[in-house]
């Protein structure tokens, strides 16, 4: 009910609302249109490399379209088993970065107020720093002759190197290295506004501490591990660095495919129809994380 | 107690999981030898390297170019955005921007690339604009999906402004617009800064994104990085990321304090106020 | 209720007034939020120099009305009017109103001069004279001292001040108070109560507050209107309204009252008589009604401290009950006793403790309760 009512000044408030909104319409949801259309375009070699999108034949506007790109998705099952094998790799690393952020969120949200600012500054901060430079410091600990491997050979523990680098195995390490802060930070902002008197209740009531963290702390922590999953299981979907930098042959993600068919085999339409599926895919993953994140956004009303 | 060690002890090994492999690379720039792998004694020779490579330095001016005006430029539309869906709240279509400054912030780095390359071309074949790919394709899509970063922080901070001290002061005589210069800006302003800050690194560290709208002869910094870390581990680019690792953490912990400790007083007194009213 | 002796001064005043014409004047004013109405059709005039409180509890709509006054919020329908000039669609920062607000919303990023300055630096006043203006309002309200303190260095009690005193400042036609002592702690809320209505009356300003406390409506106003569900039930002097409830929205919401279902017996033109099943003895009131009243069911309204408590049946045909204690409340002063009557239902009646440690009726007593042909009112159903 409290509200400013700026309705008087038609300018300044069409002014206000309409700039942000131009611009995530013409740059965030027209591209999503036109990538929807280049999808059932026809691939061409000319540049660009797909068929005119519309074109004015006697006087007439005509649209051809071509399922050629799709019939390729599901012709060539190596496309399927890409998508298959990034949500694979997209569940198992939220799973981890659950199992690690958890405790470290809560040690930071139970930790004495003065400290907390710092203990988070801790974890955030090699995450301030650049993405790809994370990604490569894992290239020199896992390849065959590097850290890790000359420890284990130096300490008899093996043989010969592990072949880490470039395996899945080393993918793993990478998402949940890079995406582990994206847990966190919404898990530890939504346990530190728990009231501790629930857990003393709990505790009076004579409830042990581990019942009383599966009864009570996690259901009240749902919203921040629902935003948390979110926010690594998705963009490690279509993720293309990790899998680029550490992945092996054997390591198909569809991130991964998408660039190569863009730019080694320049087929812009089956691009398209890649990335078109894969936001398919992920749909009620994005759908979910923006319920949780508007109610946020919008506050608690 | 049982629990408890266990969460402590999975918080250290988090903290160690996070910052080993960073120290260790920091560690393996001062070698002196070609080879990464062995150790062949202290030397800085691979810093002198990279500061005299012309290429690198060219990409590094253009990244903080495009990372200024993208960081400016999504900072004050997600300021309009915050303010639209904060503060004027019944506006047809505002459940469509709050979703569209909320997406960016998960979609895969792909689609956005990809989906806004798509666009650049097919606008250019439309109406001629934009006129090839470079450094201002670059430019709107790194304002593009740091709107929505930025959004999140600035509005974060507006909800929590008591809303009377607006009304306060359009009711002692000051219009909307002289209202926010005179009393939510000077409130506010340090979530502005953290909003600016957050998309000025968000957008020096993009090499997906770029790699898709840029176009000849506007390669920027990550770009560069990448393309010489995909052919394996060098001297070289850890140096060059050892130089990333400082600056970075240097401007973000500085900003942080005085952020932090500008927030922290502006909170007192908020919290005084609500102490007052209960 | 200490209006009791308020009651003589707040007459006057209101008497003084009739001859006054309205200041402010709204006019069928009615704010809808999504199909259910805030504010339904209220009409209002508002006398200048008087001090108004909107009474009514959460949700009543008298927030949502301040507000439109304030200019925060258009009204779906209806006319404001203030001194002759419509200002029912100008914007807030246009209208010769000010309001405290209920969180005070001082700048905190401004020192207490600044606060004060703030409504002259909009309208552009010469330097000179904000200072001046600034100076005096500091010395009404008497916070001289703490002129470059940031709010957040201030007490509750000293924050009210400044919100009153910026408030203020600009010589308003009118100000409006939300829930003034909302924020503060009861102690401070009766000094502050009187220290506000002496600032008031000292600059004379006409004022109109919202509170759901009917002790603060009491003590401040000179008038009051009781508000439920966006109308309007009842204006008046506190007097009129606690001692002449016109319906029992109004008996229940300001003070305790024991409302018994009658039946009118008889309606003449110097008495009537109602029997209730409740009760083993007619009512006998000392004056009629109105006649041309189909309606016999009507509800007959007690205040408990116009009831007496007797250990031994009352004398006369009339006005009174009989019953067993129940429980009893004792609060220092006097004491509420609930007395369960006979026929079951509870009534409230009140025991002032006039001696130390006399002999009082005690749980499970017989006792019976009695009142004056003139103590209670009757009420339509």
């Amino acid at each position: 009910m409290r509200r400013i009512d700026l309705s008087r000044i038609p300018g300044a408030r069409w002014g206000v609302i309409s700039s942000p909104y131009l611009w995530m319409l013409l740059f965030f949801l027209l591209p999503f249109i036109i990538v929807a259309r280049i999808s059932v375009a026809e691939a061409q070699l000319s540049i660009p490399p797909f068929s005119a999108l519309f074109q004015w034949a006697a006087d007439r506007l005509t649209i051809e379209i071509s399922f050629a790109s799709y019939q390729w998705l599901v012709a060539d099952d190596t496309y399927f088993r890409a998508y298959w094998q990034s949500i694979q790799i997209a569940f198992f690393s939220t799973l981890l970065c659950i199992l690690i952020g958890y405790p470290v969120a809560y040690t930071i949200a139970r930790a004495p107020a003065h400290t907390q600012p710092t203990l988070l500054l801790l974890i955030l901060l090699p995450s301030w720093t650049s993405f790809l430079i994370r990604v490569y410091a894992w290239m020199g600990l896992l390849s065959n002759r590097g850290l890790i491997n000359q420890a284990l050979v130096g300490m008899g523990i093996t043989d010969g190197p592990i072949q880490m680098l470039n395996t899945n195995f080393a993918v793993y390490v990478g998402v949940v290295y890079a995406y582990l802060p994206f847990m966190i930070l919404p898990l530890y902002a939504n346990l530190v506004k728990h009231d501790n008197t629930l857990l003393e209740a709990a505790s009076d009531l004579g409830a042990r501490k581990i019942i009383s963290f599966f009864r009570i702390t996690l259901p009240l922590s749902k919203n921040g591990l629902i935003a948390g999953s979110m926010l690594v299981f998705i963009p490690v979907v279509g993720e293309y660095v990790i899998p680029e930098l550490l992945g092996g042959r054997r390591t198909l993600m569809i991130g991964k495919v998408l660039w190569q068919e863009f730019f080694n085999n320049r087929d812009w339409p089956l691009a398209a129809a890649l990335a078109l599926v894969m936001i398919l895919i992920l749909l009620i993953p994005i759908m979910i994380f923006m319920r949780v994140q508007q109610k946020e956004l919008e506050g608690r009303r | 107690m049982k629990s408890l060690t266990f969460t402590r002890c999975m918080f250290w090994f988090g903290i160690l999981f996070l910052y080993l492999p960073m120290v260790i690379l920091i560690i393996y720039s001062f070698n002196a030898g070609r080879n990464v792998q062995v150790w062949a004694g202290f030397s800085t020779h691979w810093y002198g390297e990279v500061l005299r490579d012309r290429q690198l330095m060219a990409a590094l001016g253009r990244s903080l170019r495009v990372a200024f005006f993208s960081a400016t430029a999504a900072m004050l539309l997600g300021l309009l955005a915050s303010i639209a869906i904060i503060r004027m709240k019944r506006f047809r279509g505002r459940g469509l921007l709050s979703g569209m400054v909320t997406a960016p912030l998960v979609m895969p780095d792909v689609i956005i690339g990809v989906s806004l390359l798509m666009l650049f071309v097919s606008l250019q074949q439309a109406i001629g604009w934009p006129q090839g790919r470079g450094l201002n394709t670059v430019f709107i899509a790194h304002t593009t999906f740091c709107v929505a970063y930025s959004t999140v922080v600035i509005s974060s901070r507006l909800r929590e402004l008591d809303e009377s001290l607006e009304e306060a002061a359009q009711d002692l005589g000051a219009t909307p617009v002289s209202t926010f210069f005179q009393v939510t800006l000077p409130i506010i302003w340090p979530a502005l800064l953290s909003a600016w800050l957050l998309s000025f690194t968000l957008s020096l560290d993009d090499v997906v994104i770029a790699s898709f709208v840029t176009g000849p002869g506007a390669t920027t910094l990550p770009i560069e990085v990448f393309s010489s870390v995909r052919l394996g581990v060098s001297p070289k680019i850890n140096a060059l990321a050892t130089m990333i690792i400082l600056v970075i953490s240097l401007i973000a912990f500085t900003s942080w304090y005085v952020t932090r400790r500008i927030d922290i007083r502006n909170r007192r007194q908020q919290l005084a106020y609500q102490r007052e009213m209960e | 209720m200490n209006a009791a002796t308020e009651t003589t001064a707040s007459d006057v005043r209101a008497r003084e007034r009739v001859k006054k014409k309205p200041l402010l004047s709204i006019e069928q004013v009615s704010k809808e939020f999504d199909g259910t109405y805030a504010v339904d059709s209220v009409n209002l005039q508002i006398y200048s120099g008087e001090i108004f409180a909107l009474l009514g509890a959460s949700g009543s709509g008298k927030s949502t009305l301040l507000r439109i006054l304030a200019g925060f919020e258009l009204p779906t329908a209806g006319r404001i009017r203030l001194d002759g000039q419509d200002l029912t669609g100008m914007p807030p920062y246009k209208r010769p109103i000010n309001m405290m607000f209920q969180s005070y919303a001082l700048f905190p990023h401004m020192t207490v001069e600044q606060n004060l300055a703030f409504g002259l630096r909009q309208d552009r006043l010469p330097r000179a004279e904000i200072k001046d203006r600034v100076g005096r309002m500091l010395d009404m309200v008497q916070m001289k001292k703490f002129a470059r303190r940031k709010p957040h260095q201030l007490s509750g009690g000293q924050r009210q001040r400044v919100a009153l005193a910026r408030s203020l400042a600009k010589q308003p036609k009118m100000l409006l108070l939300d829930e003034p002592m909302g924020a503060l702690d009861k102690k401070l809320r009766t000094r502050m109560q009187l220290e506000v209505v002496d600032i008031l009356e000292s600059v004379g300003v006409t004022c109109v507050m919202v509170t759901h406390d009917q002790e603060e409506a009491m003590t401040m106003a000179d008038r009051l209107a009781i508000m439920d569900e966006g109308r309007i039930e009842q204006v008046g002097t506190p007097v009129d309204v606690y001692e002449s409830p016109t319906n029992r929205m109004v008996a229940e919401f300001i003070g305790s009252v024991n409302i018994i279902p009658a039946e009118i017996q008889a309606d003449e033109e110097d008495h009537m008589i109602l029997r209730s099943p409740e009760l083993p003895v007619p009512i006998y009131i000392g004056h009629g009604v109105s006649s041309g009243i189909d309606q016999r069911d009507m509800l007959f309204a007690l205040r408990p401290e116009k009831t007496i408590l007797c250990t031994e049946q009352p004398e006369g045909d009339y006005n009174w009950a009989a019953g067993t204690v129940n429980d009893i409340a004792y609060l220092g002063g006097h004491s509420v006793y609930h007395v369960k009557l006979d026929s079951g239902r509870v009534v409230q009646t009140v025991l002032a403790n006039r001696e130390r440690r006399s002999p009082r009726p005690t749980w499970e007593d017989r006792v019976w309760v009695c009142w004056e042909s003139d103590a209670g009112v009757v009420l339509r159903d």
